[in-house]
């Protein structure tokens, strides 16, 4: 069993607020591993920045204790935490040169001047910047700024870093290329990072594990593969991935799944009993579009329900086909361009058949009856 | 050939042969002659209310022309007069004789009489005392015969010293730096050699100087009040912040007259301060208690006042711009708040501090009304006696030579705000 001493972040029972009216984080638990790559992911307002500041000693917690080393930090000043981190506009300094701004941390710990010139020397290299020690953050581009971020997080070898969207004000191929990178340096490094994005492909790119933020509660804590897969409720479900929505009442639970009447008159439906209440409550179901299938063989799926052809978009791999079911006209299909793929057409009504396995029952949308 | 080919130096030459660089010219010089247009009126604006009047001041500083008008005669026979010892030749004083003569009978243009006053006050600024020996030859001069020597010192024996003769020699040349001499309390003794003033007239010398111990004192004071208030009005909340600006601002939208004088109400000797200290026992009455008026405390206090908003906005506007994540990082990076303060906060403010200082050292340098009103005898400064000489003395000369000092000094000190932190760092607001 896992001891405290394996996590290098704890949160207990930490509560937030602004205002004093509204909790901005309800009760948070989180344990970080020492060296793993973490990443709080939510909608805009859900509260990711807010613990991170709570952590980096920027903002106190109203409730609850943030544990660093198994040491309580909450009334540690931030300069005492030897936490790195990098925010979201990069905060370098704009008086100094790029190797002055690497060197910062290091004279105020007070290392000599050759130690220091090494270890700036060493971090420019690991981000690839060697020629530029000498240059204003100002004369560099927004890739290269954010790689001297980074390493001015690193050069003083804290145990943690935090970062607060770093990646948003880049481009998408950068953005992706620099995913890769922090990805890597992570890996060469060894340290533990907090991540914090709104982005959910660079949350499933970059991460040992995701929290999935909403309202200041964590919906779900897992790997990105278990959080694509297997979704505990109709939240994360519609945040990570793309995601088909039917809601309905519980007809009927035999053990595992359970039978599901979908509204606008679809049939029954033979769903995953995830995240349901009993007999007569209502509930969603979550299905993701590539794990539908256009005119299955009879009896191979559990499901069969038939929709009609409303959209067609070619994307190549796929074709991307909105339908209506049973009165949902946002119903996505993914029809895979291979080879004796299904062809369809606009107005057409065709059967789709999907596995209990695939379609999980999750919680009710809120404010449905 | 359709394409445009580079030659050898980069000059670029198109298919007919004309130069890219006149095509481009032609293409924009309608842009130009439209920025031209815009600027034109302001620019007549600016030559005829600024720089022709500063011109004119710049020049009658040395422009001179009073001696050599009036006694041409006089001025270019004094030039054989080289032994300052011993007094100049007879024919000097028939050139005199002659100049003064023709004065009296109406001179040149008919107002020979007034020229002799404006000689004899000219004369006076410079050597003390002679403005009655001028006026008084001049109405005997009809009777003077020769030998003009003995009959001149016969009329003003001031006539037989070499000063007199020294002060002609000198401002005969209708262009001279006696004024600039007088501004620094110098001048030229009898052999042309530079010396000080005697300690009785020796006064701006010590104006100079307190006028700049007062603009730097003024400008540290601003900085010390400023500096935090910018700060908080910086990371306040806006809405607070707006508000607190108006504040600021207020002084701006009341007359310069009203808020210096509302200084005498508080600061006189029966004023709100004294008279509030006065009944917690902290001062007596009448003779115990401090002046705080009408001398260099009244000026300092009544200036901080009057020029501080003139602090705060080029400092808020900086502070505005700075994230406070820049002092987070640095927090995070180690720095206690005090070196996070001074190490990445302080010097992002610099254009803000420079260009606040700038102002208001500059506009305290050349500071008027306030120390007129609250200055007293002790707190005026150098515009005070500019303004006196400009007004009441009448000697222009002097006044312009002050206002050129004074302007040179703000340049140099713009020339050493560039060598330093450099024009392209201030921000005004
Ligand atoms: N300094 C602050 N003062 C008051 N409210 C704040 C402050 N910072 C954030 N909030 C509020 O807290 C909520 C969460 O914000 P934040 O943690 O920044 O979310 P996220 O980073 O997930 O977008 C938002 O509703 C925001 O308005
Ligand atoms: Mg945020």
């Amino acid at each position: 069993m896992a001891t405290n001493d394996d996590f290098i972040v704890r949160f207990e029972n930490v509560q937030k607020s602004y205002d004093g009216e509204s909790l901005v984080v309800k009760d948070l638990n989180l344990n970080v591993d020492r060296g793993e790559f973490l990443t709080m992911l939510g909608p805009s307002g859900s509260g990711k920045t807010t613990c991170l500041m709570m952590l980096a000693g920027f903002e106190p917690a109203t409730h609850g204790e943030i544990y660093l080393n198994d040491r309580p930090i909450n009334n540690v000043p931030p300069h005492k935490r030897g936490i790195g981190m990098v925010f979201q506009n990069y905060a370098l300094f704009p008086h100094m040169t790029v190797a002055e701004n690497l060197a910062f941390p290091l004279e105020v710990r007070g290392m000599s001047k050759a130690d220091t010139e090494a270890k700036v020397t060493r971090a420019l290299e690991m981000v690839r910047l060697g020629p530029f020690g000498g240059r204003r953050p100002a004369q560099l581009s927004g890739g290269q700024q954010q790689r001297v971020a980074v390493a001015r997080a690193l050069v003083f070898d804290p145990d943690l870093v935090l970062m607060d969207e770093p990646l948003g004000a880049l481009d998408k191929n950068l953005r992706e290329e620099m995913q890769y990178e922090i990805k890597h340096i992570h890996e060469t490094v060894g340290v533990s990072v907090v991540y914090v994005t709104h982005d959910q492909s660079e949350a499933l790119t970059m991460s040992n594990r995701v929290a999935v933020f909403d309202d200041g509660i964590i919906q779900q804590l897992a790997p990105p593969e278990e959080l694509y897969e297997r979704p505990v409720n109709a939240f994360v479900a519609y945040f990570i991935g793309e995601n088909n929505r039917l809601y309905g009442t519980v007809k009927e639970v035999k053990g595992e799944s359970s039978v599901v009447e979908i509204d606008g008159g679809g049939g029954m439906i033979e769903s995953l009993a995830v995240n349901t209440g009993g007999v007569g409550s209502r509930t969603t179901l979550s299905l993701r579009p590539e794990r539908v299938v256009v005119s299955p063989t009879a009896g191979s799926m559990q499901n069969v329900v038939s929709g009609k052809v409303e959209e067609l978009i070619y994307l190549g791999d796929h074709i991307r086909t909105r339908m209506t079911v049973s009165g949902n006209n946002e119903f996505i299909v993914k029809v895979p361009n291979a080879q004796g793929h299904a062809t369809l057409k606009v107005g057409e009504e065709v059967q789709l058949g999907w596995t209990t396995e695939d379609c999980r029952a999750l919680d009710a949308p809120a404010g449905a009856a | 050939m359709s394409d445009a080919v580079a030659g050898k130096d980069g000059d670029f030459s198109i298919a007919d042969g004309q130069n890219l660089k006149q095509r481009l010219r032609k293409a924009t010089s309608r842009a130009r002659w439209q920025a031209v247009f815009m600027v034109a009126p302001l620019g007549v604006f600016v030559l005829l209310t600024f720089i022709l009047p500063i011109a004119q001041m710049l020049f009658r500083s040395v422009d001179d022309p009073v001696v050599s008008d009036a006694l041409p005669q006089t001025v270019v026979a004094l030039e054989s007069w080289t032994d300052r010892s011993e007094l100049p030749e007879e024919a000097v004083y028939a050139a005199l004789a002659a100049d003064l003569k023709f004065l009296r009978a109406g001179g040149a243009d008919g107002e020979g009489k007034s020229l002799i006053g404006r000689l004899a006050t000219r004369l006076n600024f410079d050597t003390s005392g002679v403005r009655s020996t001028i006026t008084k030859t001049a109405r005997k001069v009809k009777k003077i015969e020769a030998p003009f020597k003995e009959a001149f010192i016969k009329a003003d024996k001031k006539w037989g010293q070499p000063d007199i003769w020294a002060s002609i020699d000198r401002l005969g040349g209708a262009v001279n730096s006696t004024q600039f001499l007088a501004a620094l309390d110098l001048r030229q003794d009898v052999n042309g050699d530079i010396v000080s003033q005697p300690e009785v007239r020796q006064i701006y010398v010590t104006l100079w100087l307190r006028t700049l111990w007062i603009s730097l004192l003024v400008t540290v004071i601003c900085v010390a009040l400023a500096y935090p208030v910018s700060y908080l009005l910086a990371t306040l909340p806006l809405r607070i912040s707006n508000l607190l600006i108006i504040c600021v601002l207020l002084p701006f939208w009341t007359s310069l007259l009203v808020r210096t004088t509302s200084w005498i109400v508080v600061l006189g000797q029966n004023g709100v301060l004294l008279e509030a200290l006065h009944l917690i026992g902290l001062v007596g009455e009448g003779a115990d208690r401090p002046q705080l008026i009408y001398n260099m405390t009244g000026t300092i206090v009544a200036m901080t006042h009057i020029l501080l908003p003139f602090m705060v906005l080029p400092l808020y506007s900086v502070m505005k711009g700075i994230s406070p994540s820049y002092m987070r990082a640095a927090r995070s990076l180690g720095a206690n708040p005090t070196l996070a303060f001074v190490r990445v906060y302080l010097p992002q403010t610099v254009p803000g501090l420079g260009a606040g200082c700038i102002l208001v050292f500059i506009l305290a340098i050349g500071y008027y009304i306030t120390p007129a009103l609250v200055g007293g005898q002790d707190g005026q400064l150098i515009s005070n006696f500019i303004a006196y000489h400009m007004q009441r003395s009448l000697n222009w000369g002097l006044a312009a030579a002050l206002g050129t000092m004074l302007l040179a000094g703000v340049m140099a000190l713009y020339w050493l705000y560039d060598k330093i932190v450099g024009i392209n760092n201030m921000k005004l607001g």
